[in-house]
């Protein structure tokens, strides 16, 4: 075959393929599609006309790669100068040599003993969360979400991102091991260090795993240093399969910002990295999306450290000026979370985020091979992913309008124990809140939207066993059943042996990407009929509400007023003309 | 008695008359703006306007009230029924029969019975549920704190706005009102001037030319 006539029937193979799945996707009923967000930018047209095809599995190849480091502010107040009492290169714990991840720790754990006891406590390390006010069982290792469904059972892929060496099976992994704490992923400084999934599951990754450098050891374990924005990053930025996928407001644009993309984070603002917010103190970090705090009512005093990621713990209570209209904005502060008037867009920066995922398209083959399609082009002129064989069809957005909801901090989670309805779409975390509700306040959220696989029998969330080298993984053998059946026994969990497609939204509260202070939302971008805030019900807000009743009576007032005078008048008129005639 | 020219609305008194009219005005104007009737400019800027105006008007109703007070205006808005029905007759029916106005002027009653009432009305009813319900508004950040707050803005805005339009239909009224008399500017010349006709007594006449000449014009 010569190369222009595969070209062609490639074309058109590729074209054929996204116009089937557009005809696949129902109509949302008009009841839940109101507050769906606007996606702007996306691209209809067929894939094939755009990106290329790429065969294989390649998930989370940014965090195996080498990335440029940022000089961000660690500790506020060192802008100039490390004023660090400890130079790590010249110590002689840390002269090597070493060939493992778990020898460097042991090396750290020697004189820093009681960081290892401290971070076996953290989340990154536990990937569990117990909200004591829901009494729910939280966090990576149990949780069902609406991007790759499952951590737990997959640990061989998604263990790449645990902070730790080894997260291979969370069932038999030894979490009271503290030379298996991965000290590297967080503070090193070179920006050589990576990490690759714990196993190599099936055949078809294998690329993902190709002409990795090797790492030197001695050099990374010199360089520690508290971890900046590439540190955090590397798998922060690319949570749920790639950059910006899953958060909206978390992407690689972070890295090197501008004051446009963040102005806490900008290069050429204040830099800061990630942990001048999340501020900690041994190893435990403040900023939980599982229990935010949606209303930060401490009153801090200048100095007194606050163990809070909020607004709040750095501008107080009241952080407009005090002039006529800083007075109103901060009569504001009490029902309104700072994020909504100065995040007014998310995914800036040329970065899309994610907001549609359909799995029912998830096992499309070429020549019997998985594949992806690159139909959409982000702002920094990059492509996405709109067709993966193992994952589906996705939608992206960038520049996105947040919708906005009453919260008080609380999230009630749909977990694979949880029965629901499967008529209507499943909130994989329902947010708690409302405007007669104290201690809720008007929040900016991104909506996830994704058709996935339950099970039909039982009406629950299911997991799926993704990643493996077995003839179940649904990474490399395309098969729903097979892969739910695995996964959901792995945990001794119910499965009917049937499952269908249910719709799920997830919010992620938007919290980051602040626009500088010039962009912040306008008044009228609420206060409007037709404003941000129109899908919101149950109290009065000023320029977007009114009474009816109120408005008929008050204008029926005034006009007939306005036509007894004018009558009182023409009488007038009249009369006395015709008075002057006789 | 007799009719002559005499100043009844003193230097205070008119520039409070068209300082209120203008603040009124302006209040009406960027109030149903905010109101969503119409967008003439940015809510915050129409919002900065509604303050600044609502505020310097109940600055100058506290020197009003002051004035009133202390120099005895107040009697002028005594209700009276002595002529009322006489003044109610006349716009109803003998307006347009061509007869003349029943009420003449007096020294200390340069309202006719129906005015003084409308304007006590305007001055004990209307301001004050315009003023108590607008620094409510205003305020509302003070006395939210809690669970009252999504309904009860609500019925500050609902009985804030109806008087809105309560105001309005005075304001035509009153407009209208000027063109009743020989002419429209008979009517507006003595707020302008301050002096108008007045059937005076031989005292009052007397007191006047005596002790205060500027006031009284043949």
């Amino acid at each position: 075959m010569d190369r222009t006539a595969f070209a062609s029937q490639a074309g058109a193979r590729s074209w054929v393929i996204p116009f089937l799945l557009l005809l696949m996707v129902p109509a949302s009923p008009d009841s839940y599609a109101k507050d769906t967000p606007k996606i702007e930018n996306i691209i209809d047209e067929p894939a094939g006309n755009r990106g290329g095809i790429e065969l294989g599995i390649k998930e989370y190849e940014e965090t195996a790669k080498k990335r440029p480091v940022d000089k961000s502010v660690t500790k506020l107040g060192e802008k100039e100068e490390d004023k660090s009492t400890t130079d790590h290169s010249k110590l002689e714990e840390l002269k090597g040599p070493f060939s493992s991840g778990p020898e460097v720790t042991k090396a750290c754990l020697k004189c820093h003993n009681k960081a290892g006891h401290q971070f076996i406590k953290n989340k990154h390390w536990t990937w569990k969360y117990h909200n004591p006010k829901t009494g729910q069982d939280l966090g990576k290792s149990v949780l069902v979400n609406n991007f790759c469904t499952n951590a737990a059972g997959n640990e061989g892929m998604c263990g790449q991102c645990h902070a730790g060496f080894g997260l291979k099976d969370s069932r038999t992994y030894d979490f009271s091991n503290e030379e298996n704490i991965d000290c590297l992923v967080c503070h090193d400084s070179t920006g050589t260090y990576y990490k690759l999934p714990p196993t190599r599951g099936n055949k078809a990754c294998a690329v993902l795993f190709e002409g990795k450098p090797a790492i030197d050891w001695v050099k990374v374990a010199q360089s520690v240093k508290l971890p900046g924005r590439n540190n955090c990053g590397a798998c922060h930025f690319y949570g749920g399969g790639g950059d910006n996928v899953k958060h909206g407001d978390l992407s690689s644009a972070l890295f090197k910002p501008t004051r446009d993309i963040d102005v806490h984070m900008a290069e050429d603002g204040e830099n800061f990295s990630c942990i001048i917010c999340h501020v900690g103190e041994g190893h435990q970090w403040s900023g939980s999306r599982y229990a935010p705090i949606a209303k930060d009512t401490t009153k801090g005093k200048p100095g007194l450290p606050r163990q809070t990621a909020t607004c709040e713990s750095c501008h107080g209570q009241q952080p407009h000026p005090t002039t006529l209209m800083g007075i109103k904005l901060n009569d504001h502060t009490d029902r309104v979370a700072c994020e909504t008037c100065h995040i007014p867009e998310f995914a800036k920066g040329g970065v899309a985020t994610k907001v549609h995922w359909d799995w029912r398209t998830m096992g499309r083959l070429k020549n019997g091979e998985g594949f992806r399609e690159e139909g959409y082009i982000q702002g920094n002129g990059e492509p996405r992913h709109t067709y993966k064989s193992i994952k589906g069809s996705f939608k992206y957005a960038e520049h996105v309008k947040p919708i906005y909801r009453w919260f008080n901090g609380t999230e009630i989670y749909t977990t694979v124990h949880d029965k629901f309805d499967p008529s209507k779409p499943v909130e994989i975390n329902h947010l708690e809140g409302g405007p007669n509700d104290p201690d809720s306040r008007i929040w900016p959220f991104k909506k996830m939207v994704t058709i996935q696989p339950y099970d039909k029998g039982n009406n629950t969330l299911v997991y799926m066993h993704l990643w493996g080298d077995d003839k179940d993984a649904l990474w490399g053998n395309y098969k729903f059943d097979r892969a739910i059946a695995h996964g959901m026994k792995d945990f001794n969990l119910p499965y009917s042996g049937e499952y269908g497609f249910v719709e799920t939204w997830s919010y992620w509260p938007i919290v980051h990407m602040v626009a500088p202070k010039k962009d912040a939302l306008a008044c009228q971008e609420c206060h409007a009929r037709e404003g941000r805030l129109k899908a919101l019900s149950g109290f009065y807000m000023p320029g977007r509400d009114h009474n009816e009743w109120v408005d008929r009576l008050g204008i029926l007032i005034v006009l007939a007023t306005l036509l007894g005078v004018l009558g009182h008048g023409f009488l007038r008129i009249i009369l006395s003309a015709s008075r002057r005639k006789s | 008695m007799s009719l002559y020219k005499v100043k009844v609305f003193s230097r205070f008194e008119r520039f409070w008359h068209w300082t209120q009219a203008l603040l009124i005005i302006t209040l009406l104007f960027s109030g149903f703006a905010i109101h969503g009737f119409y967008h003439p400019m940015s809510f915050e800027k129409l919002v900065w306007i509604h303050i600044i105006a609502a505020l310097s008007l109940i600055t100058l109703w506290i020197f009003a009230i002051f004035w009133h007070l202390t120099t005895g205006n107040w009697r002028h808005y005594l209700p009276t029924t002595k002529g009322l029905w006489k003044v109610a007759r006349y716009y109803a029916w003998g307006i347009f029969r061509g007869e003349e106005h029943p009420y003449k002027k007096r020294f200390w009653h340069k309202h006719n019975p129906l005015q003084a009432l409308s304007y006590l009305g305007l001055k004990m009813g209307l301001f004050p549920v315009l003023w108590i319900t607008g620094l409510a508004y205003l305020s509302y950040g003070f006395w939210s704190q809690g669970p009252l707050t999504a309904s009860s803005l609500q019925w500050v805005a609902v009985i804030h706005t109806l008087f809105a339009f309560f105001m309005a239909a005075f304001i035509i009224i009153h407009v209208y009102l000027l063109t009743t008399g020989h002419s429209f500017k008979e009517h507006v010349m003595p707020m302008i001037t301050g002096y108008d006709e007045v059937d005076l007594t031989d005292a009052e006449r007397s007191y006047l030319e005596q002790d205060e000449p500027g006031r009284i014009i043949e």
